[in-house]
């Protein structure tokens, strides 16, 4: 008998949770979980006012408006994270694993080493590497490759960069990839950059053997417009 | 997803400067930008709906975007007014939000959707007013743990996939643990099944009295002493195929002490060891009484069927979760028993010849009363054991009524759960393979597009202009990214098919058994362009050897397989142009020696630089568009055709 009427209370009390006496209790302690995982929300960043970034950038107004209403459209809190960069990057290199890529990319648009990108500083390095000059770019570059940024780049970090560049295009290549390729692309790159022929090379050393480089020279032009 | 992606373009074609000082080759030139993309001002507003508002009523909360000049942003020019691209009816509510000051959730929107429109608009949920908070919690709750399923269910549906080269012990303990991945796994999991069964059911029938033969028939004896033999015979077989399958899942087990501990393995363990007791020990009658006792544990292996059903399973995992409502039940029921057990006994004891002997004795009425089972071996005789009697039969009703709805919804919740879950693996296979199919149709629309043709900017336009489909602006720039860093690492992207064939053609002794076989297939498709060199026969039959090689990967691979099939025609079409990479292919065909293949692949890579754009093979790939995309034109056949007849 008290097992019918136990069944014949619960059917009606089925959409909503048992009412407070006894259960009270037991959803508190749910309640307080929730609490803690809500205290966890994002972070909000707003950036400074249009004017600024247009004097501080090479955009126009209208540039930084649909760059802008696109990056909060992604990230409404207004960074971008590693985890992030990986997946925007990992989407347009399906073939292979841009990850490696993509956090060394991070660190060079990350320059205050916070760990997000806030949007001034993508806008930053998107004005540098789309509208600046031709040093400013290699400079920039040359900021990627040193991954410890310690002003020079060794053989090690250059090999870590290529290695990466090389991951971005996956297994099924043509021909087919092998084990010291990267090596091999790396030691043409020492043999032209490296002037001195001390193992390192230096910003002046990369700056000089870029601007000898006709095809460099000539790429650099090619990423001038954005939209 | 493309419309956000191409929020990132800039990025992704800014970040390709870093690969410009490392790249061997010139990059190819940037697409021209026809019109400007930039800014789509629709009807300016929410989506096309008009909200109108005073400018103090959004400076009421600095903090967020309406109220800050984060809002200039989105400030259109032109027709004076602010758009923002998002869901216009939620946009109402946020609206609100600043005209009184209470966030409502909106009870029909999905809670996730109403989650990121308030991350946008820069508004923290706890702003939710007191109305709505609760039903926003639970719903945010429900949704939390509907999404962790997913996630868990995604990541166990990797069971049926079993890692190559896994030991006996592995396979076995898979086999044990899902039955139906094998068909000896189920076999040996129905067998089981029955034997629990019939092991219980001899149990039960072994008591029943048995009509005996006349002689006898003064006593009646229960079964199981009138047919020892047999009920003996069926018992030890019983009994030795549960020890034979405790041993082997102590053998498979991955970590053995917590096997040895689980629940599941000490049931098992009391079901067989009465029996190996009843062996040992000698048939005396002192010890014959404890024999009898062992006896009824014979039944706990009924509870072995709890691996074979799984409803079992979920009512002893609700009742373990439940495990505090069934503490409150047993204790409050505990506290009223003693309650009235102890005034009923004093109520009774004036009576003689009661049943009321004392407060333990009338613990059995009081229960029997309370749970309204009313046998009526014990009823009170006085007026106040009976007020009292009422009184603990009502307060029964109600103790135990309490605690039962919160035990019958959490079984509920869980048994739901299960349901949703198996369904969901069920469509699991049907899910992966629809994502997978859509992920590599933008993997292979690079491919597909440099086997149009596509990247040749030379005078052979009008094909061009036919057969490569018109891409958006969006995709002439990711195509011309891939492009880019293809040049930086002087390595092109293929698909799986050829990198097959390229690997395959390093051992060309295993592949011509399999070729032949297959020789007569591409004659249904040779037949469609004449020229038949043997050796491009050869070369096709390989690379349909080892499309068939290929299938078996699966269902993605098919289609690469098919599409494969009708691209294998290609190489044959416009031969002058594929003069280059024809020699090289033939060098790997013909090259009988391993040593000769190795050394004959590094050749491409001299090669290939020197050749501006990788070759285009023409008309033959067109037919395999219509296989991958269902974007892709149709228009694209009819140029195919055309162009085979004319060869």
């Amino acid at each position: 008998m008290g097992a019918v009427m136990g069944t014949f209370s619960s059917l009606q009390t089925k959409q909503r949770r048992p009412s407070k006496d006894i259960a009270w209790w037991y959803y508190q302690y749910q309640r307080d979980k929730i609490e803690d995982e809500l205290e966890m929300t994002m972070v909000c960043h707003r950036p400074e006012g249009l004017e600024q970034l247009e004097a501080q950038t090479n955009f126009t107004k209208r540039e930084l408006q649909v760059l802008y209403r696109g990056f909060k459209n992604e990230c409404p809190s207004g960074v971008v994270n590693e985890d992030t960069f990986k997946q925007i990057y990992a989407q347009f290199f399906p073939h292979g694993d841009a990850s490696t890529y993509a956090h060394y990319l991070f660190n060079a648009f990350d320059t205050t080493q916070t760990g997000s990108v806030k949007f001034e500083d993508f806008v930053t390095a998107l004005s540098i590497l789309l509208r600046g000059t031709v040093h400013e770019k290699l400079r920039w570059t040359f900021n990627l490759y040193d991954i410890n940024k310690d002003g020079y780049i060794n053989k090690e970090e250059m090999m870590d960069i290529v290695k990466a560049i090389y991951d971005m295009m996956g297994k099924y290549t043509y021909p087919v990839l092998k084990e010291d390729t990267p090596r091999q692309h790396v030691d043409v790159f020492f043999q032209k950059m490296d002037k001195n022929k001390d193992g390192i090379v230096t910003l002046d050393e990369f700056l000089e053997s870029c601007q000898e480089d006709d095809n460099i020279m000539r790429s650099l032009q090619l990423f001038q417009n954005v939209m | 997803m493309a419309a956000g992606l191409a929020t990132w373009l800039p990025f992704a074609r800014a970040a390709a400067v870093g690969w410009l000082p490392l790249a061997q080759q010139p990059l190819p030139p940037a697409p021209g930008v026809k019109t400007s993309r930039g800014d789509e001002v629709l009807v300016v507003n929410v989506s096309g709906r008009r909200f109108e508002t005073w400018k103090n009523t959004l400076d009421r909360y600095p903090d967020t975007l309406l109220g800050s000049s984060e809002k200039e942003f989105f400030y259109d020019a032109d027709s004076g007014e602010y758009f923002f691209d998002r869901d216009p009816d939620m946009f109402r509510h946020v609206l609100n939000f600043y005209r009184t000051g209470r966030l409502h959730c909106p009870r029909q929107e999905c809670i996730q959707a109403f989650d990121e429109e308030l991350a946008f608009y820069g508004l923290v949920p706890e702003l939710v007013g007191d109305c709505c908070l609760e039903e926003y919690r639970d719903r945010k709750k429900e949704n939390a743990e509907r999404l962790a399923e997913d996630e868990e269910a995604e990541q166990a549906g990797d069971g049926p996939a079993l890692p190559a080269g896994s030991s006996l012990r592995q396979r076995l303990w898979r086999a044990f643990e899902n039955p139906h991945t094998s068909t000896a796994a189920l076999v040996f999991y129905y067998v089981t099944g029955f034997f629990i069964a019939v092991s219980v059911i001899a149990n039960v029938v072994e008591t029943i009295p048995c009509r005996g033969a006349a002689r006898r028939s003064s006593r009646e004896q229960p079964c199981g002493e009138r047919f020892p033999q047999a009920f003996f015979c069926m018992d030890t077989a019983c009994v030795l195929i549960f020890t034979g399958e405790y041993l082997l899942r102590l053998f498979a087990a991955p970590s053995r002490c917590r096997f040895l501990r689980s629940v599941m393995s000490l049931i098992d363990v009391v079901a067989i060891l009465p029996y190996y007791i009843g062996l040992l020990v000698p048939k005396n009658d002192d010890v014959s009484g404890a024999f009898v006792t062992l006896r009824v544990f014979r039944v706990f292996r009924i509870f072995k069927f709890s691996r074979h059903s799984q409803g079992l399973r979920i009512l002893g995992y609700t009742l373990k979760s439940c495990a505090s409502e069934l503490g409150f039940l047993l204790f409050s029921l505990t506290m009223a028993i003693i309650i009235f057990a102890t005034v009923m006994f004093y109520a009774e004891k004036g009576t003689n010849k009661t049943n009321f002997t004392s407060i333990p004795a009338a613990f059995w009425y009081t229960i029997v009363t309370m749970t309204t089972l009313g046998y009526g071996d014990m009823v009170p005789s006085t007026i106040a054991g009976k007020i009292f009697g009422s009184i603990c039969s009502l307060s029964g009703v109600l103790v135990i009524a309490l605690p039962v709805p919160v035990i019958v919804s959490n079984f509920s919740r869980i048994y739901h759960q299960n349901q949703r879950a198996d369904k969901r693996r069920a469509q699991q296979k049907v899910r992966l393979a629809r994502i997978r199919l859509a992920k590599s149709g933008t993997t292979n629309a690079f491919l597909q597009y440099k086997q149009n043709g596509g990247l040749e900017d030379s005078s052979s336009g009008e094909e061009q202009a036919l057969c490569v489909r018109t891409r958006s602006a969006f995709e002439q720039q990711h195509h011309h990214l891939l492009h880019c860093l293809e040049k930086t690492t002087c390595h092109e992207f293929t698909d799986e098919l050829t990198f097959s064939q390229a690997l395959g053609a390093v051992s060309p002794g295993g592949r011509t058994s399999r070729s032949t076989s297959v020789s007569s297939q591409p004659m249904g498709h040779g037949s469609l362009l004449s020229s038949c060199c043997p050796r491009r026969a050869k070369r096709r039959a390989i690379r349909l050897a080892n499309s068939a090689a290929s299938v078996s990967r699966g269902s993605m691979q098919e289609l690469d397989m098919l599409a494969g099939l009708r691209r294998s025609p290609a190489p044959q079409s416009r031969s002058s142009l594929n003069a280059k990479p024809h020699d090289s292919l033939d060098l790997n065909c013909d090259s009988r020696d391993f040593v000769a293949a190795i050394i004959s692949i590094p050749t491409p890579p001299a090669n290939t630089p020197d050749e501006s754009q990788p070759s285009s093979p023409g008309g033959g790939s067109r037919a395999g568009s219509t296989l991958r995309n269902s974007s892709l034109g149709t228009p694209c056949l009819f140029p195919e055709t055309v162009k085979i007849s004319s060869l």
